[in-house]
């Protein structure tokens, strides 16, 4: 795998939870979940985070960059894109 | 000697509350799988105490909610609840005919939280469609999904499928498609409450069945996931039996317009359930502490072949509304699975289907209004 540059198109988009998909702190299960209407994906750990900088406004670039600060040790660059490229393929994102 | 089985684990807590907040509805579809004797609007939880059933359920870890019935919309206060559901931090979602769903109602559902419309649908034909939901209805629902969709809601149909219907799948995948929708789920009937009455004429023939399911694999390849198909399979056809609900008390509860709680919809019809009810006791305690909700719960109540068999944790030993339904005993292996001692009954009733020659003579749902 390659990690994009700063301005592919797979960088540039900006990601924000698509209509329906709600993003949730559960406090019974202690864990991050999206609800979608017939459907409760249970985030692991930091996806959580990651889309919690899915506002809208921030581009893909900028999460990464966010995200690199908070976590300099994490691969963030090379992992993130891919998996908002893979939840807007679900339709989780847009 | 065997040692005896050990007792069910304490269950997790669960996901979905299906709530069912009126029984009154303006169709009477015959493959109704509301029970035979309905709920009256008098005997209906108040906004209150449907309001404090939300939140109950949201503290013991529910984070979606299905407002259904009958018809939800014949609830006035519905826009009320749906926000006491949102404030309880639940996912709503309202199951509906889209009778009654006009854009000023749509607005306040929105207004109030509402997330997500679920749509029934009898047949992409106008008229047949109305003579399946036994009522006036179909421009009602083709308005109620274009305001749906206007309102960028995602929107997911419904089609109850039996033998009247199944072979127009098509027609109701391409409906979906026209109306924008996100979803369609193709249910086969199941055969509870008043559907059970119908069986002969709603039960499909096997090889219409076949047909219906190769159309599914072909748009789903067509597709490309662009609408979402979900089928039920017909598990009495199929003769494998279902997972039903995820397993007893395992994922969902189901609220009766009157307060009852149940581990599903139908059952209410087993005989000794003694099912709770939210007006005496708490939810926390009719989930985890209850003898209705522990009734079936894991494996230890299994007969043999289910106990030995490696498709127990994969069915849950399937249906028990319909293991008493067919043999007068809920502990039975469900008789639609195909190692079910029981299995030569239903097989009766699939031979039966084919050679029922009327298969619109069912008889439409009363009771409802």
């Amino acid at each position: 795998m390659t990690a994009a540059s700063p301005a592919s198109p797979a960088t540039s988009w900006r990601p924000v939870l698509a209509r329906g998909v709600v993003l949730r702190h559960d406090p019974v299960r202690d864990a991050d979940l999206l609800l979608l209407p017939e459907r409760v994906v249970v985030l692991d750990g930091s996806a959580g985070g990651v889309l919690r900088l899915c506002d809208g406004v921030r581009d893909v670039a900028a999460v990464v960059a966010e995200l690199a600060v908070r976590h300099p040790a994490a691969p963030v660059a090379a992992e993130v894109p891919e998996f908002l490229n893979r939840l807007r393929k679900e339709g989780w994102l847009r | 000697m065997t040692a005896p089985p050990a007792p069910p684990a304490p269950p997790g807590p669960p996901w979905a509350l299906l709530a069912e907040l009126t029984h009154a509805c303006p169709l009477r579809c015959g493959y109704c799988s509301n029970p035979v004797e309905l709920v009256g609007r008098s005997g209906e939880l108040s906004t209150e105490q449907w309001s404090e059933v939300f939140r109950q359920a949201g503290a013991l870890g529910v984070v979606h909610t299905h407002l259904s019935g009958g018809e939800p919309l014949l609830r006035r206060d519905l826009s009320d609840l749906v926000a006491a559901a949102d404030g309880a931090r639940l996912y709503t979602q309202l199951v509906t005919s889209g009778v009654g769903l006009g854009e000023r109602r749509l607005a306040e559902l929105t207004g109030a939280g509402l997330r997500s419309v679920q749509l029934s649908v009898q047949h992409a034909d106008r008229v047949t469609a109305e003579r399946i939901a036994g009522a006036r209805s179909f421009t009602a629902k083709e308005r109620a999904a274009r305001l749906i969709h206007e309102a960028g809601l995602p929107l997911g149909l419904n089609a109850v499928l039996h033998r009247g219907n199944l072979d127009d799948l098509d027609g109701l995948i391409r409906l979906a498609l026209d109306w924008g929708a996100d979803r369609i789920e193709l249910a086969n009937t199941q055969y509870h409450g008043w559907a059970a009455r119908n069986r002969a004429a709603l039960l499909p023939t096997p090889a219409q069945v076949e047909r219906a399911r190769a159309r599914v694999v072909r748009w789903r390849e067509r597709l490309g996931g662009t609408l979402e198909l979900v089928w039920v399979a017909p598990d009495l056809v199929d003769a494998t039996a279902k997972p039903c609900m995820g397993g007893w008390g395992a994922v969902s509860l189901t609220v009766t317009p009157d307060g009852t709680v149940l581990p599903c919809p139908a059952a209410g019809t087993l005989p000794g359930l003694d099912p709770p009810n939210v007006t005496h006791r708490e939810l926390a305690w009719i989930w985890r502490e209850s003898r209705a909700f522990n009734a079936f719960r894991g494996e230890s109540w299994m007969p043999e072949p289910c106990r030995g068999c490696a498709l127990r944790t994969v069915d849950h030993g399937g249906c028990r509304c319909q293991a008493y339904a067919l043999t007068g005993d809920a502990t039975r292996t469900d008789p639609a699975c195909r190692h079910a001692p029981d299995r030569p009954l239903v097989a009766a009733l699939v031979h039966g289907a084919a050679d029922c020659a009327d298969p619109s003579a069912y008889g439409y749902r009363g009771g409802g209004r």
